[in-house]
C-alpha cells in the first residue's frame, strides 16, 4: 500500500486512509483484517492456514452467492441453511439407503434444492407472501423434511463424494475450487444474463421493471430457484467435508450468508450487489473466525466480534454511499 | 420599485433581504451573488430553470444551508439562520415540494407536530388541538376532519395541510416551492385565493413556479435566477416571452412548437367501449399515425387509469383495444409492448426509472429481452444503443454509467422516453410528461414529440397543464368522472372550452376524485 502514489496532493495521511477505506470498502476491510491478524498471530499468514480459511469460507460463500441473487432483487432468503441440509440428506439417502448411482443421487439433491427455492418463489410471486415469511416457512419445512428422511440421525455420505471434501494434488482443497467456480457462475449470472439484469431492475424499482416489460413474477421464481440450487451445492460440499449428511447441519448458516452478502456491499433494499463482494464478505467472516481461533479467543467472544464486524462493515458502506451522492 | 402592481401596499415594509449570497458545493457554485428582497404583503415569484439555484436559496432561508458569503437580513437585522428551528422562530415557514408530513398521524397531529398543546398534566390536549386545527382548516378551505389520517389524503389536500401548518406558525414569510405542480386548475384557484388572503394580512410570500401564466395572476415582483445568479428583478406583469428569455438567457421561438402533420395517417390505436367498474366507462377513441392526441381533465377524471389499462398494467372489464391491427391481451404489459405501445408514467421516479442504476441499464431496460441471445445479454450492443439514443435526445450527463438519480428532472424524463424509443414503441402514452421540468427541457421534449410524429409514430398525451395540452395536441379529448365528455380540435380547443367540459358532471361512474387522487399519490 503506497500512500505516496495514491494520495491526492494536499491530503493528510489520515484523509487518505479514510478515503481509501471508503472507496475500496469490503476489499480494504479484508486486507486490513488480514494485516491485523498477521501481526497478531505468527501462524496466520502461511499457505496452509490460508487454504484453511478458504475451506472455512466455502460453504458460507456458496450459500451467500445464491442469497446475493435474492437480495439484489430486493428479497430475502432465510431457508438456505435448511435447504442445504435437506439436499445433502436427500443425496445420502438416495445413494446410501436406496443404492442409487451417485450421479443420480447428486442430481436428485440439486433438484430438491431448486424445487424448494421454486416453492418459496411461488409463495412470494404468486401467493404475494413477504419473502421473509415465505422463506421462514421453508426454513422450517426444509429442516423438518431432512429430519423425516433421515429419521433424525446422520447418513453416511457415499465414498466417492467424500473426495469433494478432499484436496486436489495433495494441497488444493476441493471446496475452495467449488467456491471459486460457483462464484464465477454467480458473477456471470448477475452481470451477463437476462435473469441477472432483471434482478437488478426488480430490486432497483419493481414497478418500473414491471412497466418496462420485465415479467417480474416469473423472474422471482427463477431467483429463488437459483438460491435453492446454490444451497444444495453448499449442502453437498458441507456433507462431503463431514463425510455424512447430518439433518441438523448448517443451522443458522442463512444468517452468515446474509451477513456475507451485506458485508460485501449489497443493499438489503435491493438493486445492488456483486459476487466478488459476497466472496470478500464470506472471507472476512472466515478470516475473523480463523484468526480469533489462532489467538485462542473464546467462541463466545468470537460471536461478539462477528457482530461488531457486520455492524462496522455496513456502517462504512452507508458512509461511502452518502459521500458518493 | 414603486407602482409595480397596485396590489402592493405602498408602505410594504421589507421583511427579508438577501444580499450577495454565495454558496458552493464540491465542484459546483450553486449560488453566486444572489440578491432578493421581500416586502410585507407581496407575492414575490422566484423564477428559474431547474438547477438555477432556487432550491439552494430557499434551503438557505429555511436553515438547511448557510451562505459562504453575503448577508441575510430579517426585519433589517443581519441574521444567521442555523436550523429549521431558527427559521421557525424568525417567522419563516417553507412548504417544500416533498411534503414533511407523517402519513400515519392525523391532520391535527401533523399541523402541531412537536408543538402540541398540552393539558395541565403535560399530556397532549387533543380537544384544543383539534379545535385549533379545525379553525386552520377552515382558513385554507379544506373540508376534512382534523382526525383524518394524513395517509388518506391526496396530494392537493396534503398541500393544504402544509399551508395550514405554516399558518399555525404565524409565519410572516411563507416560501412555497412549486405548490401548483401537482394541483388541478380548480385547486390552483383555491390556493391562489388563500395566498391572496395571506398577502392582504401582510404576509410576504416567496412563490416558486414553472407555470408562467401564474406569475401575472398572482405575483407582484419576479426575481429571475439563472446559473446561480440573480439576473434581474421585474414586475410580474412582464410578458411571458420576455420572462422566458430572461430565464434561459436566449429566445425560445415558441413555447409550444408543435408542427402539425399534413394529414394524419392510418389509425394506430383504436379503443372501443373500454370500461372498468369504478374507474372509467365506455371509453372510445382513435389515435392515428402522426397525431398527438391530448387527454385533458381534472386530476381524478380517470385519465391515468385509462392509460394504465391500455398499457396492460391494470385489467379492464369490457371493451376492446386494438394497436396497429393487433389486439394485445388485457392486463399484459408485454403484449402491449409487442403491439407497439410505450408508457411514460406520471410518477417518473416511482414508476419510470431505476434511480440507482446506470443510464445504460435504464435506457435498455424495455428491450432487455431483445438484447438477450441464448440467455446472455449483449452488453456491448446495449452500450451502443444507449449511447446513440442519449446522443439523439441530447441527455446532459457525464457518461452512460452515471446513475439516473443524479440527473435533473428534464434529463431523467428524456431517459424514460429514450427507453421507449429503444424498445421501438410506435404509440407513446405520455402521462404528465413535463411535470416539474424547466422550460428549456420542456421545449426539448416537445421537439422530440414533433420528431416522433413526423416519423409516423403517435402520442397520447395526458396533461393537467392546459396550455401544454392545447399547444401540443392536434385533438383534445376531455375526460370527466370516468367518461370522455367531449373532443375539441383546432379553433374550438380553448382553455375555457376544455374547463367547461371537464367540470361538467355526466353522472357517470360516480365521484371518482378522491380515490383517483390517492392512486396518483406518491409514497
Amino acid at each position: 500500500m503506497s500512500a505516496e502514489v495514491l494520495a491526492a496532493p494536499g491530503s493528510t495521511p489520515g484523509q487518505w486512509f479514510t478515503r481509501a477505506v471508503l472507496r475500496n470498502g469490503p476489499l480494504g476491510g479484508l486486507i486490513a483484517l488480514t494485516v491485523v491478524m498477521a501481526v497478531l498471530s505468527r501462524d496466520f499468514l502461511n499457505g496452509q492456514n490460508l487454504l484453511n480459511v478458504g475451506v472455512q469460507a466455502s460453504v458460507t460463500a456458496i450459500l451467500a452467492f445464491g442469497v446475493t441473487f435474492v437480495i439484489v432483487s430486493a428479497g430475502i432468503d432465510l431457508s438456505v441453511g435448511s435447504v442445504a441440509a435437506l439436499s445433502a440428506t436427500v443425496v445420502a439417502w438416495a445413494a446410501t439407503s436406496q443404492g442409487l448411482p451417485v450421479v443420480v443421487a447428486v442430481l436428485l439433491g440439486l433438484a430438491v434444492g431448486a424445487v424448494a427455492g421454486l416453492v418459496s418463489g411461488a409463495l412470494v410471486s404468486y401467493g404475494r407472501l413477504p419473502a421473509f415469511i415465505a422463506t421462514l416457512a421453508m426454513l422450517s419445512v426444509g429442516r423438518g423434511l431432512a429430519l423425516v428422511i433421515s429419521g433424525g440421525s446422520p447418513i453416511a455420505f457415499p465414498g466417492s463424494l467424500g473426495r469433494l471434501g478432499d484436496t486436489l494434488g495433495g494441497w488444493l482443497p476441493v471446496p475452495v475450487l467449488v467456491m471459486v467456480a460457483m462464484g464465477a457462475v454467480a458473477a456471470l449470472v448477475l452481470a451477463r444474463t437476462y435473469t441477472g439484469r432483471a434482478m437488478f431492475a426488480i430490486g432497483g424499482n419493481e414497478e418500473a421493471a414491471r412497466l418496462s416489460g420485465i415479467d417480474v413474477r416469473r423472474r422471482k421464481l427463477v431467483v429463488y430457484a437459483l438460491s435453492g440450487l446454490f444451497a444444495a451445492v453448499a449442502g453437498i460440499v458441507l456433507a462431503s467435508r463431514l463425510t455424512s449428511a447430518q439433518p441438523q447441519a448448517a443451522v443458522g448458516y442463512e444468517l452468515d450468508a446474509i451477513a456475507a452478502v451485506v458485508i460485501g456491499g449489497a443493499s438489503l433494499s435491493g438493486g445492488s450487489g456483486k459476487a466478488s463482494g459476497t466472496l470478500i464478505g464470506a472471507l472476512i467472516l472466515a478470516v475473523l473466525r480463523n484468526g480469533l481461533n489462532l489467538l485462542s479467543v473464546s467462541a463466545f467472544w468470537q460471536q461478539v466480534a462477528t457482530g461488531l464486524v457486520i455492524a462496522l462493515a455496513v456502517l462504512l458502506d452507508t458512509l461511502r454511499r452518502r459521500s458518493a451522492r | 420599485m414603486t407602482g409595480v402592481n397596485d396590489d402592493v401596499p405602498a408602505d410594504g415594509r421589507e421583511l427579508l433581504r438577501v444580499e450577495g449570497v454565495t454558496k458552493s458545493f464540491p465542484g459546483v457554485r450553486a449560488l453566486d451573488g444572489v440578491d432578493l428582497s421581500l416586502r410585507a404583503g407581496e407575492v414575490h415569484v422566484l423564477l428559474g430553470e431547474n438547477g438555477a439555484g432556487k432550491s439552494t436559496l430557499i434551503k438557505m432561508l429555511s436553515g438547511a444551508h448557510r451562505p459562504d458569503e453575503g448577508r441575510i437580513l430579517v426585519d433589517g437585522r443581519e441574521t444567521v439562520i442555523r436550523s429549521a428551528q431558527d427559521a421557525e422562530r424568525l417567522g419563516i415557514a417553507t412548504i417544500h415540494q416533498e411534503f414533511n408530513l407523517v402519513p400515519g398521524l392525523t391532520v391535527a397531529e401533523n399541523i402541531f407536530l412537536g408543538r402540541q398543546p398540552r393539558t395541565a398534566f403535560g399530556l397532549v390536549d387533543r380537544r384544543t388541538m383539534r379545535a385549533r386545527a379545525a379553525e386552520l382548516l377552515r382558513r385554507v378551505r379544506l373540508d376534512v376532519s382534523p382526525a383524518t389520517p394524513v395517509s388518506e389524503l391526496g396530494i392537493a389536500r396534503l398541500q393544504m395541510v402544509e399551508i395550514a401548518k405554516a399558518l399555525s406558525l404565524d409565519a410572516r414569510v411563507l416560501i412555497m416551492d412549486e405548490p401548483t405542480a401537482v394541483l388541478t386548475t380548480e385547486e390552483v384557484a383555491t390556493l391562489f385565493g388563500i395566498v391572496r388572503e395571506l398577502r392582504e394580512s401582510g404576509v410576504g410570500v416567496i412563490f416558486i413556479t414553472h407555470h408562467l401564466d401564474e406569475i401575472a395572476a398572482l405575483g407582484d415582483r419576479v426575481t429571475v435566477l439563472r446559473d446561480g445568479r440573480s439576473v434581474t428583478e421585474v414586475p410580474a406583469s412582464t410578458d411571458e416571452d420576455e420572462l422566458i428569455r430572461l430565464m434561459v438567457g436566449r429566445d425560445i421561438a415558441e413555447q409550444y412548437p408543435r408542427q402539425r402533420p399534413d394529414g394524419p395517417g392510418a389509425p394506430l390505436l383504436r379503443v372501443r367501449g373500454l370500461t372498468r367498474a369504478g374507474a372509467f366507462a365506455d371509453i372510445g377513441f382513435e389515435v392515428r399515425a402522426g397525431e398527438v392526441v391530448g387527454l385533458a381533465g381534472l386530476v381524478g377524471a380517470g385519465r391515468t387509469e385509462v392509460a394504465r389499462a391500455l398499457f396492460g398494467v391494470d385489467r379492464y372489464d369490457a371493451g376492446t383495444v386494438e394497436v396497429d391491427g393487433l389486439a394485445p391481451a388485457r392486463g399484459d404489459v408485454r403484449a402491449a409492448m409487442r403491439a407497439g405501445l410505450g408508457l411514460v408514467p406520471e410518477d417518473r421516479k416511482g414508476q419510470g426509472l431505476l434511480l440507482d442504476a446506470s443510464l445504460r441499464d435504464n435506457l435498455t431496460l424495455a428491450r432487455l429481452d431483445r438484447d438477450t441471445r441464448g440467455g446472455f445479454v449483449d452488453r456491448r450492443a446495449q452500450r451502443r444503443e444507449a449511447a446513440a439514443v442519449a446522443e439523439r435526445l441530447k441527455v446532459r450527463m457525464s457518461g452512460l454509467e452515471q446513475s439516473a438519480r443524479t440527473l435533473s428532472g428534464g434529463n431523467q424524463q428524456k431517459i424514460v422516453i429514450g427507453k421507449w424509443l429503444l424498445a421501438g414503441a410506435r404509440l407513446l402514452i405520455l402521462d404528465e410528461p413535463t411535470r416539474g421540468i424547466d422550460v428549456g427541457a420542456k421545449v426539448e421534449i416537445y421537439q422530440l414529440v414533433n420528431e416522433l410524429t413526423a416519423a409516423g409514430c403517435a402520442v397520447l398525451m395526458i396533461s393537467s397543464d392546459l396550455p401544454e395540452v392545447l399547444g401540443m395536441s392536434d385533438r383534445v379529448l376531455v375526460m370527466a368522472q370516468g367518461r370522455i365528455v367531449g373532443e375539441l380540435a383546432g379553433e374550438e380547443a380553448t382553455q375555457d372550452a376544455v374547463m367547461e367540459l371537464a367540470v361538467r358532471s355526466p353522472g357517470g361512474v360516480g365521484n371518482r376524485n378522491e380515490s383517483a387522487m390517492e392512486g396518483s399519490d406518491v409514497g
